[in-house]
């Protein structure tokens, strides 16, 4: 067969194909169980870590005993039924994008920037020593200037006040929008009030010093500088989740409940 | 091993025929991973595994490879070798290439890998390719090194994440150069270190 004849194209070709294929899908089937396992494990890491409760010398399973995760139905603010949908088997990024599992977000309702919103969300339930409920922490997303930026939200068991905030994921520029990644920075949002007296959502930025004797500063969070949009984006998401739309129908019902 | 051609195939590529500072390929993955040492050694070490084994495919099935599809198999096979090192990292470095992101996938279209495979692998046994895509790579990770250490120690005062330098943030007496943490640093030092190559080895400097 000479090498340039059109049979001799296509064996190769076909050669190739073959030989590639099967070497990249079987690194891919071999190496899927470990890549999972590495995604479980940073996101439990990362909700251990928004609720100051991670610690690099206990296994992380027997960390994580202590976080119950729940379904939310979002619209309606009650806790899905394990049976129905198991919350270990369910993917939100997944169901944010499957028509069936999400709904469009009206534009002058999407503070968040994020056009549809999964019908269900997880939350996960922090017990403290005696079992009672410690923290809640919540999933957030929003746009910031360049990225959706995908973060966790603890707050304490009276539902109002931050305890921790930290992103996971997310693209702004390293040393302005980035340092939403700077503990010192996440720091100061604990002991934030996120509600205002008649119960509404209520957090914003303030640049300079928040003078800490004013009424308002429980709600002011401190502005990066060079940051205006990423900060922006942030507090607008938090208002978002923690909205009629987000999860405030849920923490109407369980505010309820504390009381 | 050590014979002088195959010494003179692995080592030239690092100064003398260096695939960044002479060829000035592969400039675009150099600017992205190099803000901190970790990324910057991990995606040195993808690129020689990559070149190496291109160019050790390639050259073994040279003679089989009809010209009118030579291009397409040899982006097949670096494609591939591409994916299998991303699965990986995904499964063995994952912080590593959740940071490295979109840039392993990248090294598919890093001009060096094609270069060599087509350049050098379609003309030589498979023993000189193999050394040829080590040589490159490692010209690659060279200047990817330098680029790297300047940039964190100035960026972010630390390497490899430890602290060198106290920054005047946590209350240390470094100021830190935000800009070294932005791509367009990598440009001026990528820049400097051409220009300080080429005085050294003036024989470099193209004929206007």
């Amino acid at each position: 067969m000479p090498r340039e004849s059109f049979a001799r194209t296509m064996v190769v070709a076909t050669c190739l194909c073959v030989v590639c294929s099967v070497l990249v899908s079987s690194a891919t089937v071999l190496l899927r169980p470990k890549q999972e396992a590495n995604q479980k494990r940073q996101m439990q890491k990362d909700i251990l870590q928004v609720t100051g409760r991670y610690d690099a010398t206990v296994p992380l399973a027997d960390l994580f005993q202590q976080v119950e995760t729940r379904l939310v139905d979002l619209a309606a603010g009650d806790y899905v039924d394990p049976a129905t949908i198991d919350p270990a088997k369910f993917d939100p990024k997944a169901a944010a994008k499957d028509p069936a599992l999400s709904v469009a977000i009206d534009r002058a309702d999407d503070l968040a920037g994020i056009t549809r919103r999964e019908k269900y969300a997880p939350v996960y339930l922090v017990k403290g020593p005696a079992g009672a409920l410690d923290q809640v922490v919540l999933p957030v997303r929003g746009k910031g200037l360049w990225s959706t930026m995908y973060g966790f939200l603890s707050l304490e068991s009276n539902l109002q006040t931050v305890h921790g905030i930290t992103f996971y994921e997310h693209a702004e520029t390293p040393g302005l929008g980035g340092e939403i990644d700077n503990p010192r920075w996440q720091a100061k949002w604990q002991g934030k009030v996120l509600f205002d007296d008649q119960g509404a959502p209520r957090i914003e930025a303030a640049r300079g010093d928040i003078d800490l004797s004013q009424p308002d500063a429980v709600h002011q969070i401190d502005a990066l500088a060079g940051a205006t949009i990423t900060t922006r984006g942030v507090t607008d998401m938090i208002r978002y989740w923690l909205g009629r739309h987000g999860f405030g129908p849920f923490l109407d019902k369980q505010k309820g409940k504390v009381r | 091993m050590a014979t002088s051609k195959a010494r003179r195939i692995l080592l030239d590529p690092v100064f003398n025929n260096n695939p960044i500072t002479l060829q000035v390929l592969g400039i675009c993955s150099a600017l992205a991973v190099t803000s901190k040492m970790e990324t910057t050694l991990v995606m040195a070490v993808a690129v020689i595994f990559v070149t190496a084994l291109a160019n050790l495919s390639v050259s073994l099935i040279r003679n089989a490879i009809p010209s009118s599809i030579r291009i397409i198999v040899q982006m097949t096979i670096i494609a591939s070798l591409v994916i299998l090192v991303d699965q990986v990292l995904r499964a063995y470095l994952f912080e590593v290439s959740k940071q490295l992101s979109v840039f392993v996938g990248l090294i598919i279209t890093n001009c060096i890998v094609m270069g060599r495979a087509e350049g050098f692998a379609m003309k030589n046994g498979p023993w000189d390719s193999f050394l040829d895509g080590i040589g490159n790579g490692l010209g690659y990770s060279f200047i990817l090194i330098v680029v790297g250490v300047i940039r964190e120690l100035s960026g972010s005062g630390k390497l490899f994440g430890v602290e060198i330098l106290k920054l005047s943030t946590e209350q240390g007496w470094y100021v830190s150069n935000g800009l070294m943490l932005l791509p367009p640093s990598a440009f001026f030092i990528i820049g400097l270190t051409i220009w300080a190559i080429r005085t050294w080895k003036p024989e470099q400097i193209e004929e206007s």
